[in-house]
């Protein structure tokens, strides 16, 4: 079925080079905090720690390359009880989201605290060594090291390291604005001539990139599968890789609102940013709080809702779009019971409403789905006035009619993807206006 | 005289760069004027405006990649044939027999590297408040440029004719068919079928256009050749341009006040 090259013959080596840059990392790592505030002896305990840790990877490192074996028989390797609890608890979509909720909101409130240097590096070295291990186990790596996924895991380390940098330069900013003291962008803020300031830099930035492509051109083969056949449809069938969280959205919705009308927003919605975005401040520089609400927002909407989403489906999700454990193996007779309902089976059962209308006239058809045509159009028509004069007061006076009808709608589309998501774990609500005649399903 | 001396002295050189070279500071302020490719920057920027902690150097990043795919692009051109009988095999044999193979590899890789870049350079400019005026016109081409970005992954992703290829688009493209109103399996198109005429049928819906079909064949791929070398390209190269020139004109890369 697939036809990825099996990378079980190279991997305990290309661990113990993995695990030799680590060390390299760690002893650089060292060395930095050898030295707090100019002093050398104030950084010594700390920096014990780390030559500790460097150590320790160093032994790493040298044990994988002097392995003969197999990293399934390996010593260092993740326990099988690892794995199996892995897989047992948290492979279905409900865990990973709501972990991904979680960790969302723990980024927001403890920023003060991750971003301090020795915790950032500490989570960094954890997840590498997250990575390191995981990659003994065999469907971890068949599907990481799946050469088009490669870009991916990269991804998500570099996203990670940028949400550093943000949160990084938004704390400091933002106790600067609160001792009143200038802002980081405005020190050391001279002109200076682009000529031999900006275009080196560039220089710099074009050869690296270049020798990181090619190298990794070299490293990597570029994926060519059997010559296409409209016959054998692969299992999983997967969109490219940066469609996958629009994929995802097929599980909750309707091909015309995941596929047509959820991406059109999605643009639409960005697009009118800056035309609904009335807070003077935080132009030109890094905050959080003057403008929290609108990075939490974004945020919200680039972190979970996009980057998760795409990792879920490229990763954990395999054949029947099934959802699978990073340790699980991709088994394409993995049967996931779904009997879902619509809203308006649910609500015609009730007690003494007699029942689903049947019928296929328009009229019956209209009259079987009320209630969730009811519930849709209060969600999109009612609740913005409603909004508008109580929580979203304060917007709704500052921006005008026009400009909140606008923003109220986009945070209303914007929030019924994870509303369908709750729908669905919770009540196993299928449509919520349901008229498949007309191909209409919401 | 050196021989460096005797090359910067001719009349030829002479002729290419107009000016000593930039050693001083007023030779460093007219190389910025006078050369094409420079002239793109001002002569001087505030230092935070181009610190990389501050600008991650992704919009130029995203450029360079652009680029690197024409480059990479146009090479491969040379070897691929868009129709059924050879796209694949015209692949396999970059992979196998041509000595310039590993352009496709950088091909590929710069692809999906500019996909992320480019989101890494939209969260920038989004956490750096850079989208508020004078800017906001900059940032709505900037989507523009998102979108035509994943497009031309999008589209170059069926060239190789592989099973990964057709079926990743048959995916994506079955979306169409849903269109509202005008996909065939979208809300409304009987909207467009009334009184006994079938304007939207599966040989003239959207999903029809947007492959040349009703299935992902030999007119797709020709669809997507010509969408992924030229026309989207073409698009791209003009917003590209349009976009570094509102960068200037909006008072160049964003400052606190
Ligand atoms: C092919 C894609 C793109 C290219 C080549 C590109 C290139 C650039 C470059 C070179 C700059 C100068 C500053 C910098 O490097 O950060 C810039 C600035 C800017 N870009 Fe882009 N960009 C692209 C896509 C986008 C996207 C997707 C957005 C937003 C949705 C965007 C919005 C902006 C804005 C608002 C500025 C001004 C920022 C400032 O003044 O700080 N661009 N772009």
């Amino acid at each position: 079925m697939q036809h990825y090259p099996d990378i079980t013959s190279s991997v305990l080596t290309g661990l113990g080079w993995y695990y030799l840059i680590m060390l390299g990392m760690n002893l650089l790592w060292t060395v930095r905090s050898y030295k707090v505030d100019g002093n050398f002896k104030n950084g010594v305990p700390v920096a014990t720690v780390w030559a500790v840790v460097a150590s320790l990877l160093m032994m790493l490192s040298a044990a994988h390359f002097s392995s003969a074996g197999s990293p399934d028989t390996f010593l260092i390797r993740l326990p099988m009880w690892f794995r199996n609890f892995v897989d047992a608890n948290f492979s279905n979509p409900v865990i990973y989201f709501v972990l991904s909720i979680v960790l969302f909101a723990g980024m927001i409130l403890l920023r003060e605290w991750w971003t301090k240097p020795t915790v950032a590096w500490t989570g960094l070295n954890l997840s590498l060594l997250f990575m390191g291990l995981s990659l003994t186990d065999y469907d971890f790596r068949q599907i990481v090291g799946k050469p088009d996924n490669v870009p991916i895991v990269a991804m998500l380390f570099i996203v990670a390291f940028f949400t550093w940098i943000y949160f990084t330069r938004s704390v400091d900013n933002d106790r600067r604005i609160a001792e009143g003291r200038p802002l980081f962008e405005q020190e050391n803020n001279e002109k200076v001539l682009v000529w031999p300031d900006l275009v080196y830099t560039e220089l710099i930035c074009m050869v690296v990139l270049t020798v990181v492509l090619v190298f990794w051109g070299i490293a990597l083969k570029a994926p060519l599968e059997e010559p296409a056949s409209s016959m054998k449809t692969p299992n999983p069938s997967k969109a490219p890789w940066y469609f996958l969280g629009l994929q995802e959205m097929l599980v909750y919705f309707d091909p015309w609102l995941a596929g047509v009308v959820l991406p059109s927003i999605i643009l639409g919605g960005l697009m009118a940013v800056p035309y609904i975005d009335f807070n003077k401040a935080g132009n030109g520089y890094y905050t959080f709080k003057q403008r929290s609400f609108a990075v939490t927002t974004f945020l919200f909407g680039f972190l979970p809702l996009w980057v998760a989403l795409i990792v879920l489906g490229t990763f954990l999700r395999g054949p029947n779009w099934n959802f699978f454990g990073i340790y699980e193996l991709w088994d394409v007779h993995k049967v996931e019971a779904a009997n879902n309902v619509n809203l308006s089976e649910w609500f015609w059962e009730l007690p003494g409403l007699g029942g689903i209308p049947k019928g296929s006239d328009f009229g019956t058809i209209l009259l079987r789905e009320s209630p969730g045509i009811i519930v849709t159009l209060a969600y999109f028509f009612a609740l913005p006035p409603l909004l508008g004069v109580s929580v979203l007061r304060k917007y709704f006076v500052r921006m005008g009619v026009l400009r909140f009808l606008v923003f109220s709608n986009l945070i209303l589309w914007m929030a019924i993807l994870p509303i369908k998501m709750l729908l669905r774990w919770g009540f196993n609500l299928k449509y919520i206006v349901g008229i498949p005649e007309y191909f209409f399903n919401i | 005289m050196s021989v460096g001396d005797y090359i910067r002295n001719s009349q030829i050189w002479r002729s290419v760069f107009r000016h000593p070279a930039p050693t001083d500071r007023r030779n460093r302020v007219v190389v910025m004027l006078t050369n094409f490719f420079l002239h793109l920057h001002p002569v001087s920027v505030k230092q935070q405006g181009i610190a990389l902690s501050y600008t991650w150097c992704m919009g130029g990043i995203t450029f360079f990649l652009f680029l690197v795919e024409t480059i990479t692009g146009v090479l491969l051109m040379f070897y691929y044939r868009p129709t059924l009988d050879w796209a694949f095999y015209d692949i396999q044999a970059l992979r196998d027999v041509q000595t310039l193979g590993i352009m496709r590899e950088i091909h590929r890789w710069g692809a999906h590297a500019m996909v992320i870049t480019v989101w890494l350079h939209m969260y920038r400019v989004f956490l750096t408040g850079s989208y508020k005026p004078p800017r906001e016109f900059n940032w709505v081409i900037g989507v523009l440029l998102l979108v035509l970005t994943l497009l031309l992954s999008f589209t170059g992703y069926l060239l190789p004719w592989d099973q990964l290829a057709i079926w990743a688009i048959t995916v994506g493209s079955n979306m169409a068919r849903a269109t509202p109103v005008l996909g065939l399996e979208g809300p409304g198109f009987q909207l467009l079928n009334t009184s006994g005429y079938e304007l939207i049928t599966n040989a003239s819906d959207a999903k029809f256009l947007l492959l040349g079909g009703r299935f992902v064949g030999e007119a797709t791929l020709n669809r997507f050749y010509i969408l992924h070398c030229v026309a989207i390209p073409l698009v791209v190269s003009g917003l590209i341009a349009i976009h570094f020139w509102r960068v200037r004109k909006d008072g160049g890369i964003s400052q606190p006040l």
